[in-house]
């Protein structure tokens, strides 16, 4: 199973197995990791799962959607390199990534 | 008033004596007596996605299961927010364009000019502000006699914030609580209280006062003061809002009622629920740590608009039902946060709740409310603040409530205090 790191906004680092097809916002909250909140359930519809991705796997995480891209809008701290996680479907390709959370989604 | 007053309750009809086609949701009273719950329990069941001509509102579809909503509101292109988000349409001379009654572009840009006022930054800047006066306003509250919950704190506390977030005249802030229920006191909304001309002449005094608050903060620069006011005024793609007054009064009124009305609602519910569950309550007491998970279930519990509205761009179709291009699209909020398919023991309140945070009082997609972190905050601290000062806040007598398909609105919560032991 691809092995995905997400690193909360105070540094703690969480490594864990996500199965191919959960999207990376629920391979957070099934793994227990703190720091998204996924208020909608993830239907791209309150952008409370931002994240950032970076070092190359934007890549192989797909393109925005124009309604992904209008959520995010209205997210905080967005930059380049923000998505929506719930938006972004796990794939063997995305082994060893690194998901870095903003210091708070609501 | 004169007309709540004479009405007799019992005169409105059950939920279930009538056939299912004559069921209409837009009668004020039903929620003023708490008829609603299970007209919108029998459309859940019986027709989730149904269809009224009403011959105040036309011909309105009501959409009252939780994932039908998400799907109108997560549509925006199909289901637009022109040229009002209330089921009754506005008179064609006092049509007040404002940007959740707006659609993309010019809701995004309006929106973000504001936003800043409730992002994270500006609320932590005001979080100590905030407890100070929450402080104030429960020590000064009597113990052990009665006194109405919503003037005293609800009312108070939600318009002491609002006159912080327009930076509005202290001593005046009455004000902002008055024009707010004159707004939202329309027909537009099943309810009669004030005439049209009336309300038309009050929110005219309401954009005299800030046209007067425009004119003094104009001329700011780049870097305008954080309310609001100062940044519509100071922002290039929005200086010149005054050349439309009604959509200044526009902007204006969803500010003050999204700002007030909401939260106020939400002191008043939680209290009121936090009764009707005494069990909730003892835990409580045994755990404040639960407070930030609770607020979110006393929102969805009160859910403060019970709707929104949107209009058809395009035939479509949900729920099996042609809603045709043109219909009004009422998304009945209060519906979906009690829908059992998707909210496990959606008629308890429980404020240890999983996932409680999965409701839709704030509604989803790209009109979702831009206040609702500074909502959670004032319900936070309100609710740790009473936590350390008393032991039971004991409603003593049965809420009125205001009547209205739109503002789930207390009028009067009459409590007793009882000092922690």
């Amino acid at each position: 199973m691809p092995r995905i790191t997400y690193v909360e906004n105070n540094g703690t680092e969480h490594e864990v197995d996500v199965e191919p097809g959960m999207s990376l916002m629920e391979g957070a909250v099934k793994n227990m990791v703190p720091g998204i909140d996924a208020d909608c359930g993830g239907a791209c519809a309150c952008a409370t799962c931002h994240c950032y991705i970076e070092n190359g796997y934007a890549g192989k995480t797909g393109e925005k959607s124009d309604m992904e891209a209008s959520m995010l809008d209205f997210a905080e701290d967005v930059t380049d390199a923000s998505r929506l996680s719930c938006q972004i479907p796990v794939t063997d390709e995305l082994d060893g990534l690194v998901v870095r959370l903003p210091a708070s989604q609501h | 008033m004169s007309v709540a007053e004479t009405f007799d309750p019992t005169d409105l009809p059950d939920a279930y004596a009538m056939p299912i086609e004559e069921m209409d949701v837009s009668d004020g009273r039903l929620f003023q007596y708490q008829k609603h719950w299970d007209y919108f329990e029998r459309l859940r069941k019986e027709d989730p996605v149904h269809l009224t001509e009403n011959e105040e509102f036309g011909r309105f579809w009501s959409i009252t299961k939780f994932k039908d909503i998400m799907a109108v509101d997560t549509n925006h292109p199909v289901f637009s927010n022109e040229p009002s988000i209330v089921i009754g349409d506005p008179p064609e001379d006092f049509t007040l364009p404002m940007f959740i009654a707006m659609d993309p572009p010019k809701h995004d840009l309006q929106r973000k000019i504001v936003s800043p006022t409730v992002a994270p930054a500006n609320l932590a800047e005001l979080e100590p502000l905030i407890r100070k006066r929450v402080q104030g306003i429960l020590d000064s509250l009597p113990i052990g006699e009665e006194f109405n919950w919503v003037d005293k704190v609800s009312i108070e506390l939600t318009t002491q914030m609002l006159a912080t977030l327009f930076d509005f005249p202290f001593e005046d802030r009455h004000l902002l609580t008055y024009w707010s229920d004159t707004a939202t006191a329309s027909d537009q909304v099943g309810n009669n209280y004030i005439e049209e001309e009336e309300r038309k002449r009050i929110l005219w005094e309401c954009y005299d006062y800030f046209v007067r608050l425009w004119n003094e903060r104009q001329g700011q620069g780049d870097n305008p003061k954080m309310d609001f006011i100062s940044l519509l005024a100071n922002d290039s793609k929005t200086n010149s809002m005054l050349d439309d007054p009604l959509e200044y009064i526009g902007n204006l009124i969803l500010l003050i009622v999204g700002g007030n009305d909401t939260t106020r609602n939400s002191i008043s519910g939680g209290v009121h629920a936090l009764n009707q569950f005494p069990e909730q309550y003892a835990k409580l007491r045994n755990d404040p740590s639960l407070i930030p998970n609770m607020v979110s279930e006393i929102i969805r519990w009160q859910t403060p608009l019970a709707h929104m509205r949107r209009r058809a761009t395009q035939d479509f179709e949900l729920g099996g039902k042609q809603i045709k291009k043109g219909d009004k699209v009422v998304m009945w909020y209060i519906s979906g946060n009690r829908d059992e398919t998707e909210i496990d023991r959606a008629n308890e309140f429980l404020i240890d709740r999983e996932k409680a945070r999965h409701h839709i009082a704030f509604g989803f997609g790209i009109h979702r409310c831009m206040g609702n972190r500074l909502a959670e905050m004032q319900l936070k601290i309100l609710w740790e603040e009473i936590m350390k000062r008393f032991e039971f806040v004991e409603v003593v007598g049965e809420p009125e409530r205001l009547q209205s398909n739109f503002v789930m609105g207390f009028v009067k919560l009459p409590v007793v205090l009882h000092a922690k032991k």
